[in-house]
């Protein structure tokens, strides 16, 4: 089934916000194929009328009361920016 | 005097409330041996200004009738749990100078008891690998060595069981998704426990996989476990996922007697190719239980060989969700491009902070969870992770607590599997299971291989059976009498 070519890695990576040197492409799909090729073996499970399983914990989420129960910190926030101006995140210009 | 540093917790818990020794000078005695343990590579940012501190306090409050556990207690943070104004960055580079404006609810139960925090401890980048080399602060070395050659400690958790078992902590946080906790133990001869899924509080821990990450503990003895994780264990309103359960006595489980306890066997988990040694010890393993008066049950995982394929889907498809945060923004590295925009940023700064392996595993999660195939891999291993819960589920009709090996192998030198990511996820082969159907589990120190290198069974409860799990440790730990320990070349 996975069949991941140089270019679907580029479409990966574009998707995933990491640049990949092209020199870089081709190994990783290999390697990707090598892996997603080993995961296909789920494919001999019979799956007909199993319920997907995302949580471990049978527990509805919890409600609370919808107020305020935590803020004023916009110096705490910012601390670890690497660039913060005015009270806001900074980043390189998005319009000209 | 004697080492306070090759005390145990237990111990150190009952000399301090005597009076015979105090915090400080336990405190002092790691200060020293966290520095004597460099060549281990197990902490990667000290806090002995802080450890006095918390030590001089910690002194008070036992002064003050207030002691718990904990108090007073010396021990190290894995570096994926966040620590108000100390490193944490997961030992990921694109987490560079984050120092968190608040602390996680594990670490912060640690010090409200009264515990000393000695420094931040080397993992996988992120908690992604099975042998601590992928860390960006450089591999963690194993105390145990082969001859002279030195071995992993395994991972994630590779600084928390060296520094454990390198005498440079009395105990260490940990975390587990895949069995980050239970294959490092196993590597060093450390008991290590993960509990159920829910038990601890996930806030303020670094987020790889959210469905399976668990903080845990890394100990040498398996009371100093139960003293260890009764302390970080609780409700958390903080964490969606905690479970609202009262915390048992832990400790109080350690009775030795397990007569008439089913023990399963799960027959899926005799691997071929397996080393003899590994079937040997586990044989053993079984006979030490049917010594203590416990029924040996044979039980079927049917699903067991599809647990892997299963989490490299489910946990590199979270993994890329949670990491799309490191952007360059709010924390952490940013790198820009001369020129360039917003998405030339994130897509550098991505390039530049992770490593390969996070890269990778990003990548696989992107690509299972993209239009047109999500159902055929991420829905797919969500049924087939039910299937696996299922079978542990019937399992636990019939058993009280299933005893398998911790992992196929004894700890490997360096780079021996780092070239082949399937061969390194294949170390997490017996831990994997557990961890997708949220169950508490253990790893016991229980023989050494050929090469003197240890090996650990691994003990599996029922969801909020951690007692039943502390207690077949403790009689685990009694018939293995496993008092072996590293030479100290590192000092």
């Amino acid at each position: 089934m996975s069949d991941i070519d140089k270019a679907t890695v580029a479409k990966i990576a574009r998707l995933a916000r990491i640049k990949i040197e092209e020199d870089k492409l081709e190994p990783l799909a290999g390697e990707l194929n090598n892996i997603l090729g080993w995961v296909e073996q789920l494919d001999e499970v019979n799956t007909d009328d199993i319920e997907p399983m995302s949580s471990v914990v049978d527990a509805k989420l919890r409600w609370r009361q919808d107020e305020v129960t935590d803020g004023d910190k916009q110096a705490s926030v910012l601390k670890n920016a690497p660039n913060a101006e005015y009270g806001f995140f900074a980043v390189p210009k998005v319009i000209e | 005097m004697t080492d306070l540093t090759k005390l145990t917790i237990a111990d150190a818990r009952d000399l301090l409330k005597k009076g015979d020794i105090t915090s400080r000078e336990l405190t002092e005695a790691h200060i020293e041996a966290v520095e004597a343990a460099d060549a281990l590579n197990a902490y990667i940012a000290k806090t002995p200004e802080m450890a006095l501190e918390m030590a001089d306090k910690a002194d008070a409050k036992i002064k003050a009738g207030e002691q718990t556990g904990m108090t007073g207690i010396p021990v190290g943070i894995k570096d994926l749990f966040a620590t108000k104004g100390v490193h944490t960055q997961a030992c990921s580079h694109i987490l560079d100078g984050f120092k968190p404006e608040y602390e996680s609810t594990v670490s912060q139960k640690l010090w409200d008891d009264g515990a000393v925090m000695l420094g931040k401890l080397n993992m996988d980048e992120f908690a992604m690998g099975s042998s601590n080399e992928t860390s960006y602060y450089g591999p963690v070395k194993n105390p145990w060595r082969r001859g002279d050659t030195d071995t992993v400690p395994g991972g994630s958790s590779g600084g928390s069981v060296a520094s454990v078992a390198g005498f440079a902590a009395m105990g260490a946080t940990a975390s587990d998704t895949g069995g980050s906790i239970r294959q490092p133990a196993s590597f060093t001869g450390t008991f290590g426990f993960k509990p159920t899924y829910g038990r601890c509080s996930r806030y303020g821990m670094v987020a790889f996989a959210s469905s399976l990450d668990q903080a845990g503990t890394i100990t040498r003895t398996v009371r100093d476990g139960a003293i260890m994780m009764e302390s970080i264990a609780g409700f958390d309103a903080k964490d969606s996922t905690s479970v609202d359960l009262p915390v048992p006595n832990f400790e109080a489980a350690l009775t030795g007697d397990i007569r008439g306890m089913k023990i399963g066997i799960p027959q899926e988990y005799h691997l071929a190719g397996m080393p003899g040694e590994i079937e040997a010890l586990w044989h053993q393993g079984i006979e030490w239980m049917k010594a203590a008066g416990a029924e040996i049950v044979d039980i079927n995982l049917p699903h067991t060989k599809y647990a892997l394929p299963t989490y490299y889907i489910v946990a590199p498809a979270e993994a890329s969700s949670n990491l799309a945060r490191y952007d360059g923004v709010r924390y952490g590295l940013r790198e820009t491009v001369q020129g360039g925009g917003l998405v030339d940023m994130y897509e550098a700064t991505r390039a530049a902070g992770f490593g390969d392996e996070v890269k990778r595993r990003i990548m696989i999660g992107t690509y299972v969870l993209s239009a047109g195939y999500y159902d055929a891999y991420y829905l797919k291993a969500q049924k087939v992770r039910q299937l696996i819960a299922n079978d542990f589920k019937r399992a636990f009709e019939k058993v009280d607590a299933i005893l398998t090996p911790t992992a196929p192998s004894a700890a490997f030198a360096p780079g021996e599997k780092s070239d082949d990511p399937i061969a390194m996820y294949l170390n997490d082969v017996f831990t994997v299971p557990a961890s997708l159907a949220g169950l508490p589990g253990s790893s016991v120190p229980a023989g050494l291989d050929a090469n003197g290198l240890p090996l650990g069974l691994q003990i599996l409860g029922k969801p909020w059976d951690e007692e039943t799990v502390f207690k077949v440790s403790g009689v685990m730990e009694e018939a293995a009498n496993f008092t072996a320990k590293p030479a100290e070349w590192w000092r």
